[in-house]
């Protein structure tokens, strides 16, 4: 039966049988899948990259005004020069560059304090209403980011560039100075206040993760509180805290829309609204050496945590989730501090819906007294006394398109990143060992180093024009899903594979055993068990989708707007109190969508802020 | 419905290891076969070469006359076309059916009809005493009881061959005791064949109908526990097998039948072999006596062991050390003066450079 081995086969059957060999491999589900995500993975993220370096390095028709004989399409290193080393270098690219590194390291620094202290209260110390504290901890980071520097303005607004004067001004009759208005100081403040929830749920994970007995050991060896503080606790979250700096230093540099509300009207730019402006004006080339530029800077911080999170790593296998058998006693103090804080956090947490509310609510701009309120804003009549001839917000239809697009997209994009999550978790657990695996899952990670803004840059000139059975996509909404969806591959594809790796491999293996094809196993075996994690998946890209600006800002068009990009707009041309509106209404989602998350899936939250 | 299996030239690499290097082997209608070996030593992974869940590198496999596996043929037929049963190490029920869904698996995709399925679940639930436990999910029984539902499982869709990957092994002690007698019990019953995978050489010794001990991914011995215990292949089963481990003590031929061991000689077989050799005595084969006895070694009692129902003795003479196993509570003192007889037919002889059994 099996003497054919000894005797080499002949030329055809050998041939015959590489043939069945590799149709063999290629028909394992892992492999399959793991191919289709690299041709898919290669079109959205590797394939705009390289369109955006090119871009670079390309004249196009907008240089042909600065560049005298140049020829579209030659290579060239013009805008590199220009960007770097010309006059104008200084402030197109050095000048954001030194402010974004200064509104970066402002903002997580005061994120820092603030959840650093809030952590080390809830976690290590008898303080009452923990829990109180937790919850409240979570709002700002659920509120679109820029929600705080919206609120800002109507408190502090001087009146330098025009809008609608502050409340302050209104109250004391003079206006605050531009330092406090406007510039790195309020944006500092905006971005630290969104990200410290980033920070407090960093730090606390870490504190509680301290095994109790590794300080008791050093209590028995005789070291004073403060020693074991300084020399066991503080060593052991460094690493923790390293890498909450890099992240949220890192996401901070990417911001668009804070340095946007509360930046550019003074002229006060970021690398994210310096490519914004180079990009209305056309100047692609431009953008992209600044672009190119954030996203060294993100690869860089992002390495870097890589290191750390390798060494913390270590640690995390020495803490075990011990009792804390001791907290630090506040004795007298604890309700003191308990509603400094709580009263900090509500502050922060309603003082800006206040104060957007409020806003929307005056009737004549710039009266904040309560005689002037009305609900003209939102439901009032096209007037053209009023905003510009612009109905209230809930008769606008274009407010209703908008809303219904964020809702859209967000739907689209939730469904899409967790089913590629499930396909590169599948295809990158049951693949572990090969290279096609390693490569599936490097591959996945791209898009997490390139800021959002930067990722909105690369899919512009993308699919301007059809490339091959691709139409151009320029201004569609399909363009918007495919860069949210993009965007979010590194979070599924690593949610989808802690999912995955949940699922022993027996489980599928018995099936497999028991004669299921590929199909009936994934149906009856993997999607049930996985399920789970598809909807806590889904929900969380829902709510950041729902939220995101600088993603997609290059990206919408009139017909395409979405709520966070019509905010922006609104603000852009003066009709201060509609964007606020709009923010509102926009909160309003992502709260009911944070809601039905805490239904279906306990403290999720938490899980998915790398969002 | 039992099936043979046969394993040409099998080879699977994982990177540089070798896992399975150059196996053949044919598993003849009904037999037991268990792959004994330590962590690492390939059992597994032949294993799963067998059920299709591996693609090896090299070589073919066979269940009965059908080719499941030909590297150069290009032929690797999915598990499920294989009609295999598999047992895994942590069970693998699915924790989101029933089981009677968890039975019904494999015959739902075979399009079996109700009536029949419930047959089949009836039947295989009393062959494992699971009886009426078809409403229950996994997480709600034992690891004992999971157990016996995994092999109900793998029984209901009656495959030629069963596999079994270390099933026992997540079992306590006890439990572990009285699944070996049902094990063997059901193969008696339904004669497939099958392939039990262990690290226990316990269970490999009171199941199987043929060992195979593997190191390394290569084959050691393949031979019926009578032979494995008394006459194995090399050094590394003879130390493998066997609790307390066997003597192995290192010698010089000093001529035709007679072995020099250092402070004393002992007669016994040498097959022509010369120079340097092991040689191996398993501890229940050595005779002791605490008087001198015509031809027995004096040792002194190094220390003493009794266990209940036998004793375990380590014996020293100068830097050599001996273990020696009696029945029953040994009344020998510790440093007491011992005398000790090996008997020529219990010992089996090596050779110290290859570690081959030296034989006839």
């Amino acid at each position: 039966m099996a003497d054919a081995l000894a005797a080499p086969l002949p030329r055809s059957q050998r041939i015959q049988a590489d043939i069945r060999r590799f149709f063999h491999w290629l028909t394992s589900p892992h492999v399959f899948l793991a191919l289709i995500m690299l041709v898919l993975m290669a079109y959205m993220v590797i394939v705009p990259l390289y369109r955006m370096v090119r871009t670079t390095i390309t004249f196009s028709e907008n240089d042909l005004r600065y560049a005298k004989g140049a020829v579209i399409g030659d290579y060239t290193l013009f805008h590199w020069t220009r960007m770097l080393t010309s006059k104008i270098a200084s402030v197109m690219t050095f000048q954001p560059l030194l402010h974004s590194l200064t509104i970066s390291l402002g903002a997580t620094f005061l994120a820092f304090t603030i959840g650093g202290t809030l952590a080390w209260l809830v976690i290590r110390t008898d303080l009452p209403a923990r829990n109180l504290i937790n919850v409240l901890a979570v709002v700002p980071y659920i509120m679109p980011s820029w929600t705080i520097a919206m609120a800002w303005k109507v408190m502090f607004n001087n009146g330098t560039t025009g809008g609608i004067p502050g409340m302050l001004m209104f109250w004391t009759g003079t206006p605050p100075p531009d330092w406090i208005a406007y510039g790195p100081l309020p944006i500092i403040i905006s971005s630290g206040l969104h990200y410290y929830t980033f920070f407090y749920l960093f730090v606390s994970a870490a504190l509680m993760s301290i095994d109790s007995s590794l300080e008791e050991a050093g209590e028995l060896a005789g070291a004073s509180r403060a020693r074991i503080l300084g020399k066991i606790t503080f060593p052991l979250v460094v690493p923790a805290l390293l890498s909450g700096f890099i992240m949220t230093f890192a996401k901070v540099m990417g911001t668009f829309g804070g340095p946007n509300v509360l930046g550019v009207p003074v002229r006060y730019y970021t690398l994210s609204t310096m490519i914004r402006s180079n990009i209305a004006v056309g100047a692609f080339g431009d953008a992209f050496v600044l672009a190119i530029t954030l996203i060294l800077f993100s690869m860089t911080t992002i390495y870097i945590n890589q290191r750390i999170v390798g060494t913390r790593k270590s640690y995390e296998t020495i803490g075990g989730r011990g009792f804390m058998a001791q907290k630090t006693k506040l004795l007298n103090m604890k309700n003191i501090i308990a509603a400094v804080v709580i009263s900090f956090q509500v502050v922060v947490a309603t003082g800006p819906l206040i104060l957007l509310l409020w806003s929307t609510l005056m009737l004549r701009s710039g009266d904040y007294s309560l005689s002037n309120l009305s609900l003209v804003h939102w439901i009032g009549k096209s007037d053209l006394k009023v905003n510009n001839g612009e109905p209230g917000v809930l008769r606008n239809p274009a407010i209703y398109r908008a809303a219904w697009n964020s809702i859209k997209l967000s739907v689209m994009t939730a469904f899409f990143t967790a089913l590629l999550g499930i396909i590169l978790g599948y295809s990158i657990v049951k693949g572990r060992g090969t290279r096609l695996a390693k490569i599936t899952e490097q591959l996945a990670f791209i898009p997490y180093v390139i800021p959002g803004i930067a990722f909105g840059a690369v899919y512009i000139t993308m699919f301007a024009k059809p490339v091959g059975p691709i139409p151009a996509l320029y201004g569609t909404f399909a363009l918007l899903v495919i860069v949210s969806v993009a965007k979010h591959i590194p979070y599924s594809s690593r949610s989808g594979v802690s999912a995955m790796l949940q699922v022993g491999r027996e489980l599928e293996e018995a099936a497999a055993v028991a004669g299921a094809n590929s199909w009936r196993r994934f149906r009856h075996i993997i999607f049930p068990l996985t399920s789970a994690g598809f909807i806590s998946g889904f929900l969380l890209t829902f709510i950041t989708t729902m939220r995101e600006l600088s993603l997609i800002i290059l990206l919408v068009t009139p017909a395409t707007a979405l709520l966070a990009s019509l905010t922006m707009r609104y603000s852009e041309n003066g009709n201060e109190q509609q964007a606020n509106a709009v923010i509102i209404i926009l909160i309003v989602l992502v709260l009911i969508g944070n809601f039905v998350i805490g239904r279906f899936s306990k403290g999720s939250l938490q899980k998915g802020l790398g969002g | 419905m039992a099936t043979t299996i046969t394993i040409k030239n099998l080879t699977k690499r994982f990177g540089k290891v070798v896992a399975v290097n150059n196996i053949s082997l044919t598993v003849e209608l009904g037999t037991f076969l268990t792959l004994l070996g330590p962590s690492g030593c390939g059992k597994t992974t032949l294993l799963r070469c067998i059920a299709g869940l591996e693609d090896p590198d090299e070589g073919e496999i066979y269940v009965g006359d059908k080719i499941v596996f030909s590297r150069p043929r290009g032929i690797s037929i999915p598990p499920g076309q294989r009609e295999l049963g598999m047992v895994f190490q942590n069970y693998a029920l699915w924790p989101h059916m029933t089981v009677y869904k968890n039975l019904t698996f494999a015959l739902e995709i075979k399009k079996m009809s109700r009536a029949q399925m419930d047959e089949r679940v009836k039947e295989a639930l009393a062959e494992v005493q699971m009886d009426g436990y078809g409403d229950r999910y996994p997480r709600e029984m034992s690891g004992g009881q999971q157990q016996r539902i995994a092999l109900a499982r793998m029984l209901a869709y009656r495959p030629k061959v069963f596999l079994m990957d270390e099933p026992l092994s997540n079992l306590d002690a006890r439990l572990r005791m009285d699944m070996r007698g049902e094990l063997k019990r059901l193969h008696h019953v339904a004669g497939a064949t099958t392939i039990y995978v262990t690290h226990d050489q316990l269970e490999a010794l009171t199941m199987s109908s043929t060992i195979a001990v593997m190191k390394l991914g290569v084959i050691q011995q393949l031979d019926t526990p009578d032979r494995v215990y008394h006459y194995p292949a090399n050094l590394f089963v003879a130390d493998f097998i066997g609790n307390p481990k066997v003597n192995l003590m290192d010698g010089l031929v000093k001529g035709n039948n007679l072995v020099n061991l250092g402070k004393f000689n002992i007669p016994m077989k040498t097959y022509g072999a010369t120079g340097e050799v092991v040689v191996a005595v398993r501890p229940e084969d050595i005779g002791i006596s605490s008087q001198p006895v015509d031809g027995a070694v004096p040792f002194s009692a190094y220390s003493v062991l009794p266990a209940g129902s036998d004793s375990t003795i380590i014996a020293r003479l100068d830097g050599m050390e001996v273990t020696i196993k009696v029945s029953g509570i040994s009344k020998i003192k510790m440093d007491e003066r011992i005398w000790l007889r090996f008997e020529p037919e219990a010992l089996n002889l090596y050779d110290k450079k290859s570690g081959e059994l030296i034989a006839s």
